[in-house]
């Protein structure tokens, strides 16, 4: 691409750095947490924390999709792929996720049909030009996917396409924060909001946060510039002695939302009672499942997928780190027996999780010292 | 998957109303605009794009802030890559 490579205003930055330094109470300890892996990421690539004053902790929040996704659906999802005849797609986050038996690129290498899509559209499309096999299309994330799902199980059942088939693993954000909130072993002062599915959903499901935890959540963009004034914003409301969702990325976010993807999500999903997320748990009403009238398209209507519970790996703390409890090289496997070359948990697999995150930008590969 | 990539709307199908060719950085595709059935599209107009889906209307200055915090990021090249990626409705383009 032929832009630029520098952001805007590298002043405009320091300025806010500095503004948010005269503001703070050098008393007082702040834990702000990014809720989305985008955010993680952005902070670490950017070095943000080294901007910040030593008393603003930034905590990172469960919000990556396949980070919270718990091993025993990776197990469920490939036990679809070694059915014969038939052809799972995945994003390409999910393909070294681990499960039980090997990830889905391991599996893909011993002979199971395995394919990395962009779009559940694409996985539609397989499923079109390959009439005698069955496709099931691994669906994941937050609410910034899950319209896109929704429109492609409208598409086909529109177009009667018989031989496809979801497997249903999205989540939603706000019962993830209310479990994060809800934690006895968790202690936030404010939230910086997710961007990209406050697209989707606005600002309005946040408010719950403020009115019943009286915290404040900035809906934040994802440049260095928008993070920052998230933080400035949260720690003006906390010194007035506010709780406000304030919509600092009104550039794309509109309070209400993306009122067609609410309708594509309301037609295609119904909420399941709970669903496991790693590390935080069964949360209830948390997941999406596909509506009743979508039962032909849904994996696990049509598949009997095996429902197993796996307990991570004893010695992995992904858990405490998704919770914001613990900062990834605290965990006892960080750099050592997990890294992105063998990750042990999912958030050393995403891009968005907190651990690679680390890794790649502040710890750099370095051999750990305990 | 979580990356929201910018494009600029070429064209149109009747054919296929749902879809709108779209321009990202000199490779274009098809994307789905289900989701801005709302907010009328028209040709030159520049949108977010997620997972083959647009999901925001946008300015082109918000276009261009973007695609450079990709490049930042040292995203642009999986963006391509995504947008290349895209296989639904491309006819003859497919890899």
């Amino acid at each position: 691409m032929k832009y630029v490579d520098e952001f805007r205003d590298p002043q405009l930055i320091g300025g806010v750095a500095r503004e948010i330094a005269r503001s703070v109470d050098p008393h007082r300890h702040y834990r702000i947490m990014e809720v989305c892996g985008g955010h993680t990421r952005a902070i670490y690539r950017h070095g943000l924390r080294d901007v910040l004053p030593e008393n603003i902790e930034l905590v990172h929040g469960p919000g990556c999709p396949v980070c919270v996704l718990p091993t025993g659906r990776v197990d469920d999802g490939l036990a679809i792929a070694q059915r014969d005849d038939t052809i799972l797609t995945c994003f390409g986050d999910m393909l070294r996720v681990p499960g039980t038996h090997g990830t889905p690129l391991e599996l893909k290498a011993r002979g199971a049909d395995i394919r990395m899509v962009y779009s559940p559209l694409d996985a539609l499309r397989i499923a079109q030009d390959n009439p005698a096999k069955h496709v099931c299309f691994f669906a994941i994330g937050f609410e910034t996917t899950a319209p896109s799902t929704a429109l492609t199980l409208l598409r086909a059942r529109t177009l009667g396409v018989r031989n496809f088939s979801v497997f249903c693993n999205h989540v939603t954000i706000v019962p993830g924060m209310r479990a994060i909130l809800d934690s006895p072993d968790m202690r936030i002062d404010g939230f910086v909001g997710p961007g990209h599915v406050a697209t989707v959903i606005g600002c309005r499901p946040f408010e719950f946060v403020a009115r019943d935890y009286g915290k404040p959540v900035v809906v934040a963009g994802f440049e260095p510039l928008d993070i920052l004034e998230a933080i400035l914003l949260i720690v003006r409301q906390l010194h007035a002695g506010e709780a406000r969702v304030e919509n600092q990325y009104r550039r794309i976010v509109l309070w209400e939302g993306n009122l067609a993807a609410l309708r594509a999500m309301a037609s295609a999903f119904e909420l399941r009672p709970f669903f496991e997320w790693r590390g935080l748990g069964f949360i209830s009403q948390s997941a999406l499942k596909l509506a009743p009238a979508f039962a032909d398209f849904d994996a696990e209507v049509r598949f009997r997928v095996p429902g197993v519970r796996v307990t991570d790996p004893k010695a992995a703390q992904c858990g405490e780190v998704l919770k914001g409890v613990l900062q990834p090289a605290h965990c006892k496997l960080f750099g050592t027996q997990c890294n992105p070359e063998h990750p042990v948990g999912a958030l050393m697999v995403s891009s968005e999780g907190a651990c690679a995150a680390y890794y790649r930008y502040v710890h750099r590969g370095e051999p750990v010292t305990a | 998957m979580c990356l929201a990539i910018p494009g600029q709307i070429v064209a149109f199908d009747d054919a296929q109303p749902l879809l709108a060719r779209v321009d990202v950085g000199g490779v274009r595709r098809n994307v789905n605009v289900g989701l801005l059935a709302d907010d009328p599209l028209i040709a030159g107009d520049w949108i977010l794009i997620h997972v083959g889906f647009a999901l925001s209307k946008i300015s082109a200055e918000q276009a261009h802030d973007q695609l450079r915090m990709l490049q930042a990021m040292g995203e642009d090249a999986l963006a391509i890559e995504e947008i290349r990626g895209y296989t639904f409705a491309d006819g003859g383009e497919r890899r």
